[in-house]
């Protein structure tokens, strides 16, 4: 059905003019910008907008259960295509259940445009019905909000709206819109804006020639150099200029957990993740380098640990799009601010036409280094064939899953162990929150993603705990015929927590353990789903295929774990790289 | 070290709301802060004075960069620059005493802007130094009321902050 507001409304001279009421426009620009999908739930203030998506079908709508698992989605929508994700939800507790995954992408840094219904116009300010200041309180876990005034400035609202969430540093964009603007009665001619220039909002670019020259200074030359990338690389679409970097470099790389699949696991420069849970060599490598290289990370404090003792004996090179991502926790010698894709061209660039490379003897023995700490093989485990451990069960689901599907994670040990034991060799497979550390997070992700991804294998691994903070998305799933493999690394604990407590509590496990967890597996059926619960390590690898081969089928994997399995390494909070602990000989097999 | 930050942002509602609340979300001092549109109305001029590191400072002005709505900002405190408050104040004024306000706000430039027969009510202007140093030399218990509006500041010389 095409509804009449899809006819004119181009920009063709000579063309009728089209009359929209606000509700249609908001439709309407959605599909001028090209959306799919609406992630979203209705409520009074958006009835109107609810009325106008009802009477076309471009912009499809995705009704999930809560307003969390909207934002959610539309975040996984987001981190698996690159595009944007799009989110319609009303006033009050609409936009107050969305806020949680709005902080989620904003601190991930992933484009997404929130539309929230706001009271009308005249009632704003009043306590009135369902109203709550939006724009106060997504004020500080947004790129930008804004609350429209005016019918006639809906459309250039959401052009600014999309262009300000999708291009610099992506992020979060909140559009509040009273319901008197989108009143069906009041029609106003519509034009969607071409394109839209802010005096106020000009993200970088290209880099400093200057910078770059400082940068092909350093490298030249340098004995131990070392690359550290993250979630920006992904971001900003540089995996190739990455990787060709990489070669040339010859040096070691690591990633961090933002960054995984930005450069192939599976290739020999690299040294797997770094920080809190990393590997022992990468994290040796980042305490022992003289040139670091960061590229699109922003030096966490999970991935620096202890800042005075953070690469006591390098000189660091950022490159960063936000120039307030530099030298906020570390000082950069030779700081980069611009895209990291045409940053990286030119450097690689600068460096080929400099001949300038990193020391070939120091380079060799740098190598051997790293070869004799890799030597440790810090991400051994003892396998059984009785006890499931968690991390044999993330590298079956590899195994099984050819390194190629789509990952999304919780919150949790299973994330570590998920982050740690699948390999990744692409961008946008592995998709977690990173940032704010969301429970709840991976259901409705992976829903997101396989909405974007029909024909793709998709496994939400999640935990006992972080899978019951969105269950309900279940439903969701069985009404959109989401076939997503959920992965649950059941340990009976809320596994993360009960590790600190063991490590920093004297084992006082303080509300850590769920008492009265559901039967998964029936939990599933009930939702229309295939349950399928697995105790013994030798069963493991013929559920997951199975699992896998009902296609058309969201199966619930309930994986009963080792309840006592820790994250190693470990380095603990406020200890420098150098400091890590690996697991206890005796459990390291 | 005390710096004075002056931005040019779009006059929009909840721009100052922005600022202020980078200020508190990440724990920054802010001194004072004022703000009025400009001649361009759709453009308002804020000084700030706030105090931090080095380091400090260069977060906060990159932070303010980054808010959408900030169109330009200058640190004045890096180069020589025009740093102005003004002062309105109310003193208890008896017998004796009130040639000597008088006498003493002659001598601070100030103007005496109401008058009742128990109080003068002076309006100052300078630096913050100055309008402290005033406060300092009046009888305390006679000060009825001090309302201050926080500095104004402007780069000397011919360049200014423009779009
Ligand atoms: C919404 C939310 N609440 C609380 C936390 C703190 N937290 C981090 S991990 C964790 C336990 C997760 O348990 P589970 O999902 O079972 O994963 P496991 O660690 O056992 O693998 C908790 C409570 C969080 N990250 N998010
Ligand atoms: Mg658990």
């Amino acid at each position: 059905m095409v509804a009449d507001f899809f006819v004119g409304g181009s920009n063709d001279p000579g063309e009728a003019v089209l009359e929209l009421s606000g509700a249609e426009i908001v439709i309407r620009s959605l599909a001028d910008e090209g959306v799919e999908f609406l992630f979203g739930y209705p409520g009074g203030a958006v009835l109107h907008i609810y009325d106008a998506l009802f009477a076309q079908d471009k912009v499809k709508h995705i009704l999930t259960r809560h307003e969390q698992g909207a934002t959610h989605a539309a975040d996984g929508y987001a981190r698996s295509t690159g595009k944007p994700g799009v989110v319609l939800v009303t006033s009050g507790p609409g936009a107050t259940n969305a806020v949680t995954g709005i902080a989620t992408a904003h601190l991930d840094s992933i484009p997404m445009i929130v539309i929230t219904g706001q009271v009308p116009r005249a009632m704003i300010g009043t306590d009135a019905f369902q109203e709550v200041d939006t724009v106060g309180i997504t004020r500080a876990c947004v790129k930008h909000n804004f609350l429209v005034n005016d019918v006639a400035d809906i459309a250039e609202t959401m052009k600014k709206a999309f262009y300000v969430a999708t291009t610099g540093r992506p992020g979060p964009v909140v559009v509040d819109i009273p319901k008197d603007i989108t009143d069906p009665s009041i029609k106003i001619p519509y034009k969607y804006p071409k394109t839209v220039s802010m005096r106020s909002y000009k993200p970088a670019k290209k880099g400093h020639a200057r910078q770059i020259k400082k940068a092909v200074e350093l490298i030249n030359g340098a004995k131990r150099p070392m690359i550290y990338a993250g979630g920006g690389v992904i971001l900003g679409e540089a995996t190739k200029s990455l990787i060709t970097f990489t070669r040339y470099m010859g040096s070691p790389i690591t990633l961090t957990l933002m960054g995984l699949g930005a450069y192939p696991a599976s290739d020999k420069q690299f040294v797997g993740m770094l920080g809190m849970h990393g590997t022992y060599e990468a994290n040796m490598a980042m305490h022992e380098c003289d040139v670091l290289i960061a590229i699109g990370a922003r030096f966490d404090d999970r991935i620096t640990g202890k800042l005075d003792d953070f690469c006591p004996h390098s000189k660091i090179i950022h490159i960063d799009i936000d120039p307030s991502s530099i030298s906020k926790n570390v000082q950069a010698h030779v700081p980069i601010v611009g895209h990291v894709e045409p940053v990286l061209k030119d450097l690689l660039k600068a460096l080929r036409e400099a001949k300038a490379k990193p020391d070939k003897k120091g380079q060799t023995a740098w190598w051997k280094q790293v070869a004799e700490w890799q030597g440790k093989d810090c991400l051994r485990y003892r396998d059984t064939k009785t006890v499931i451990k968690p991390q044999y069960a993330i590298e079956t689901l590899c195994k099984v899953t050819k390194g190629n599907a789509f990952v999304t994670s919780d919150v949790g040990q299973h994330q570590m162990w998920a982050a740690q034991y699948y390999g990744f060799e692409k961008p946008r497979r592995w998709i977690n929150s990173g940032g704010l550390g969301t429970m709840g997070f991976g259901l409705p992700a992976a829903m997101g993603v396989q909405l974007a991804h029909p024909k793709a294998q998709v496994a939400c691994v999640t935990g006992e705990s972080s899978i019951m903070m969105c269950i309900q998305e279940l439903s969701t799933c069985r009404q959109f015929n989401l076939p997503l493999k959920i992965i649950n690394l059941n340990n009976g604990y809320m596994g993360m927590v009960r590790q600190w407590q063991e490590f920093f509590y004297e084992k006082r496990y303080s509300e850590s353990y769920l008492e009265a967890l559901p039967d998964f597996v029936k939990l599933a059926e009930s939702f229309g789903h295939v349950g399928i619960r697995v105790d013994k390590a030798s069963d493991l690898e013929d559920a997951l295929k199975e699992a896998f081969k009902m296609k058309d089928r969201l199966v619930f994997l309930d994986i009963m774990v080792d309840p006592k399995e820790n994250v190693y390494p470990m380095i603990m909070a406020g200890r420098s790289h150098h400091e890590m602990h690996l697991m206890p000989e005796g459990d390291a097999g | 070290m005390r710096h004075i930050i002056s931005i040019l942002l779009e006059n929009e509602s909840g721009a100052l709301c922005r600022v202020a609340n980078l200020f508190s979300a990440r724990g920054y001092n802010i001194e004072s802060l004022t703000v009025a549109p400009t001649e361009d109305g759709s453009l308002s001029r804020m000084t700030l004075v706030t105090t931090g590191s080095d380091k400090v400072i260069e977060q906060i002005t990159k932070q303010l960069n980054k808010l959408i709505d900030v169109v330009k900002l200058v640190d004045l405190s890096e180069g020589v620059h025009i740093e102005r408050e003004m002062m309105l104040i109310k003193v208890r004024t008896l017998d004796e005493g009130r040639e000597e306000v008088q006498r003493l706000s002659d001598i601070f430039r100030g103007r005496i802007v109401d008058v009742s027969d128990r109080s003068y009510t002076i309006e100052l202007t300078g630096a913050g130094d100055k309008l402290d140093a005033f406060i300092a030399a009046l009888d305390e218990g006679d000060i009825i009321e001090v309302v201050r509006s926080g500095v104004s500041g402007i780069a000397r010389g011919e360049s200014g902050l423009k779009i």
